[in-house]
C-alpha cells in the first residue's frame, strides 16, 4: 500500500441553511487515480473549493502529506496559494484561464510559486533571474508538449478551442509541480476523440508520479480510469470502492446511476 | 494597405482650413482698445491649423481602424496588433521614426521657446504619472481613483522636509518616492479584499482624505495657503537663470522618463508582471495557481505610488510652490484618462495618451474652459469606438531553449 497523501475527516460545509457537504471522509494515496462522482449539485465542486482553500469549511479536517518529504500539514485556514505551494493543484469546472495572456504564459503562471525573483530581479535581471526565467519557459514549454498544445504556445488562451482550454487548465496546474492534481470535470464538452486523448493524458500524468483526484460525469471514463471511486449525493458520501464494486452498488444505482447505467449496459 | 490615403490628408487639410477661418477672429486678431492697436497673433493660427489637422486625421485613422477591425473580426478571430505596432515593427519605419523622435525630444528646449519646453516638461511628468498608475490599473487591474494622493505625498514631503530640515532636491527625490510607496502600502492593506467599483470608491475617498488633511491641518501643512519658496533642483551648485533652470528641468524629466520606461518595461516582462496580469484576469484562478494575492497587490500599489511620489517632488521643485488645490480629484481623473485613453497595460499607449490629453488642451487654449467636457466626450467616444485604448498591450513571445539553439526546429513544428 502506498502512503496516504490526502486525508479528509468529517468535512462539513454550510452555506447559510444549506448543507452542501455533510461529514465527508475521503482519502487519496500516492500514485492513485481516484474519482469523485455524484448527481448535479451533490457538492463535488464545493468539496474541491474546501480542499483548495477557496472556501473555509464549517467543520472537519483536511490533512495533506507530501510523499517526498513525508511532511504532514493541516490545511485549516490556509490561503489557496499556500495550499498550491504545498503540492495540490486544481483545474476549474467553469474554465478560468487568463484569456488575455498567451498559452505559454498561462503555464508560466503555474511556475510562479516555484520561482523567487521579485522587484530587484525584474529590474536588474541578474544571472539568477535570467536562468530562472529561461527555466520557467523551458519547463512550461515541455508541459505544453506533454498536453499537446506546444504548437499554440504563443496564441492567446482565450482563442483556443474548448477542449484545448481544458487541457491548458491541466497544463497550468501541472506547472505548479503538484503531487496531487484535482481535476473538476476535465472531459466536460469534449468530443469522443478528445475524451480518449484525455484518458491517455491522465494516465501519463499518473505515470509521471502525480496522484489524481477527479470529478467526472462521464461514467465510461470514470470506470476505465480510476482505481477507486467515491460517490456523493446531497453532500453525503453514499458509497466508495473500486469501479466494479460501485457499478453494482444498489444505493449508487438508485441515487445516481439508475437508468444511465442500465442504458450503458444494454448498448 | 496604407493607413491614410491622400484623400484623407486632403480632407483633413480642408477641415483645418475651416477651423483656421472660423477661429481667426478670436485666435489671431487681438484688438487692444486702450492703445487702439491690433495685434496679429500668427503663431496661434499655425497652432490651430496644425492641431485641427492632426485631430481630424486622428479621427480618420480611428474610423479606418474601426472598419478594418470589423472586417478582421469577421475574417479571423486572432488579436490584431495596432497600427503603431505595425509601423514600429517594420524596420524601414522603425529606425527613422525612433531617430527622428529622439532628435526632436532631445533638442526640444533648443528648438522651441522656454514656454513650450515648460509645457513639454509637464507632459513628460504626466507620462511618468500615467506609467506609474498603469502598473496599478493597467497591469494589476486595480481601479485606483485616488492616485493623486501619492503625488501630493511626494510634493509635500519635499516641501516640508525642505522647510524644516533644509533638505535638498536630490535627497528629497528618493525620500518622496519611498514615502509615497509607504502610503501606497498603507492604502493597499485595507483595500486588499475590495474589487472594481468598491475599490474605486475607497481609493477616491483616500485621495480626498489626504487633500482634506493638507487643507485643514494648518500646523502641519500650512493649510490652503500652501508652502512657497521651494528651491529648484540644483546641478552641482551651478547658478542658473530661470530659463536655464526650466531647460534643466526638462532634461531631468526626460532622464526620469527614460529610466521609468526602462524599469516599467522590465517589470512588465517579469515574473511579477505576469502575476499582475493574471491577477487582473482572474483573482481566484490566480490565487489557486499559487500566487500570493495580497503581496502582489501591495507591490503594485507601492510601485505605482513610488512614481507618483517622485513626480510629486519634481512638481514641487518645478512650481516652487505647493498647495492642496493642486491635488484635487481632477488630477486623478486626468491621469486615469491617460491610462484608459492610451490603452491599459501598454507603455506606448500611455505616452500617446499623455501627449494627447496634456498637450491638446494646452495648444487649444480656447477649448481649455471646455476641458472637462472634452475629456468626457473623448472618454465616452473611446468607450464606444475603442474600449481597449489606442494601443492594445501585446504579449511577449518567449523562446524555448531548444528553439534558441536551433532556429529550424521552430519551423518544423
Ligand atoms: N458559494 C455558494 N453559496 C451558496 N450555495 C452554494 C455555493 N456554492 C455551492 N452552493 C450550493 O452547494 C450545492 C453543491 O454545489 P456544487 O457546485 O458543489 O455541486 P456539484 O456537485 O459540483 O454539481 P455539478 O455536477 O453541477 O458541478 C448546490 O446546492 C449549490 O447551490
Ligand atoms: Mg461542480
Amino acid at each position: 500500500m502506498m502512503s496516504k497523501i490526502l486525508e479528509v475527516n468529517g468535512l462539513t460545509m454550510n452555506f447559510g441553511g444549506i448543507r452542501a457537504l455533510d461529514h465527508l471522509d475521503l482519502d487519496v494515496h500516492a500514485g492513485e487515480i481516484v474519482a469523485l462522482i455524484g448527481p448535479n449539485g451533490a457538492g463535488k465542486t464545493t468539496f474541491f473549493n474546501c480542499l483548495t482553500g477557496i472556501y473555509v469549511p464549517t467543520e472537519g479536517e483536511i490533512r495533506l502529506t507530501s510523499p517526498l518529504t513525508g511532511k504532514q500539514t493541516l490545511l485549516a485556514g490556509l490561503k489557496p496559494n499556500k495550499i498550491t505551494e504545498l503540492g495540490m493543484a486544481r483545474t476549474f469546472q467553469n474554465i478560468r484561464l487568463f484569456s488575455q495572456m498567451t498559452v505559454l504564459e498561462n503555464v508560466m503562471i503555474g511556475r510562479h510559486c516555484r520561482t523567487r525573483s521579485l522587484i530587484f530581479g525584474a529590474i536588474f535581471r541578474p544571472r539568477r533571474t535570467r536562468d530562472e526565467e529561461q527555466d520557467t519557459v523551458d519547463r512550461s514549454y515541455r508541459i505544453l508538449e506533454k498536453v499537446g498544445l506546444s504548437a499554440q504556445a504563443d496564441e492567446f488562451a482565450g482563442k483556443l478551442s474548448y477542449g484545448s482550454q481544458r487541457r491548458l487548465e491541466i497544463a497550468r496546474a501541472l506547472a505548479t509541480d503538484p503531487f496531487l492534481l484535482l481535476l473538476d470535470e476535465p472531459a466536460a464538452g469534449m468530443n469522443p476523440q478528445e475524451t480518449a486523448d484525455l484518458v491517455d493524458l491522465i494516465r501519463r500524468i499518473r505515470d509521471d508520479g502525480h496522484a489524481v483526484l477527479l470529478i467526472e460525469h462521464d461514467m465510461k471514463l470514470v470506470m476505465s480510469l480510476s482505481d477507486r471511486v467515491f460517490v456523493l449525493d446531497y453532500g453525503e458520501k453514499i458509497a466508495q470502492g473500486t469501479p466494479a464494486e460501485i457499478g453494482v452498488n444498489a444505493a449508487v444505482i438508485k441515487a445516481y446511476l439508475g437508468e444511465d447505467m442500465l442504458d450503458e449496459e444494454s448498448t | 494597405m496604407t493607413m491614410i490615403s491622400r484623400q484623407d490628408v486632403k480632407r483633413s487639410l480642408l477641415v483645418s482650413l475651416w477651423f483656421v477661418f472660423l477661429s481667426f477672429p478670436i485666435m489671431v486678431i487681438q484688438v487692444n482698445p486702450v492703445e487702439r492697436t491690433v495685434v496679429w497673433r500668427w503663431s496661434n493660427m499655425l497652432t490651430v491649423a496644425v492641431a485641427s489637422f492632426l485631430l481630424s486625421l486622428l479621427v480618420r485613422v480611428w474610423l479606418f481602424r474601426q472598419e478594418k477591425r470589423l472586417v478582421q473580426v469577421q475574417l479571423s478571430p486572432s488579436p490584431q496588433p495596432s497600427i503603431f505596432h505595425d509601423l514600429l515593427k517594420q524596420q524601414k519605419f522603425r529606425y527613422p521614426l525612433v531617430i527622428a523622435g529622439s532628435v526632436i525630444v532631445l533638442a526640444f528646449p533648443l528648438l522651441f521657446s522656454s514656454y513650450q519646453a515648460n509645457i513639454m516638461t509637464t507632459a513628460l511628468m504626466y507620462i511618468v504619472l500615467g506609467l506609474g498608475l498603469n502598473i496599478v490599473v493597467g497591469l494589476a487591474g486595480l481601479l485606483d481613483l485616488g492616485y493623486v494622493a501619492f503625488y501630493a505625498v511626494g510634493a509635500y514631503s519635499y516641501a516640508l522636509l525642505n522647510l524644516h530640515f533644509d533638505l535638498g532636491f536630490w535627497a528629497a527625490l528618493p525620500v518622496g518616492g519611498l514615502l509615497a510607496a509607504l502610503f501606497g502600502v498603507l492604502l493597499g492593506f485595507p483595500v486588499l479584499r475590495l474589487r472594481g467599483d468598491y475599490l474605486a470608491i475607497v481609493t477616491l475617498g483616500f485621495g480626498e482624505i489626504i487633500r482634506l488633511i493638507l487643507e485643514n491641518w494648518s500646523a502641519f501643512s500650512k493649510g490652503p495657503s500652501g508652502i512657497s519658496n521651494i528651491p529648484r533642483p540644483g546641478f552641482f551648485g551651478v547658478e542658473m537663470s530661470l530659463d536655464q533652470a526650466m531647460t534643466f528641468m526638462y532634461y531631468l524629466m526626460l532622464g526620469l522618463l527614460a529610466a521609468t520606461i526602462f524599469v516599467v518595461n522590465r517589470l512588465q516582462d517579469s515574473r511579477l508582471g505576469r502575476a499582475w496580469v493574471a491577477l487582473r484576469e482572474d483573482e481566484t484562478a490566480c490565487q489557486a495557481m499559487g500566487i500570493d494575492k495580497a503581496g502582489t497587490k501591495l507591490i503594485a500599489f507601492a510601485l505605482g505610488a513610488f512614481w507618483a511620489g517622485l513626480i510629486g517632488v519634481i512638481f514641487a521643485a518645478k512650481t516652487t510652490f505647493v498647495n492642496p488645490a493642486s491635488f484635487t480629484f481632477m488630477e486623478s481623473a486626468i491621469i486615469l484618462s491617460i491610462v484608459v485613453l492610451g490603452g491599459m497595460g501598454s507603455i506606448t499607449g500611455v505616452i500617446f495618451g499623455a501627449l494627447i490629453l496634456i498637450l491638446l488642451p494646452e495648444y487649444l487654449r480656447p477649448l481649455s474652459e471646455y476641458r472637462m467636457l472634452a475629456f468626457g466626450a473623448i472618454l465616452v467616444a473611446m468607450m464606444i469606438f475603442k474600449p481597449e485604448g489606442f494601443i492594445t498591450g501585446s504579449r511577449r513571445v518567449y523562446r524555448f531553449q531548444a528553439q534558441k539553439n536551433s532556429p529550424i526546429l521552430k519551423d518544423d513544428e
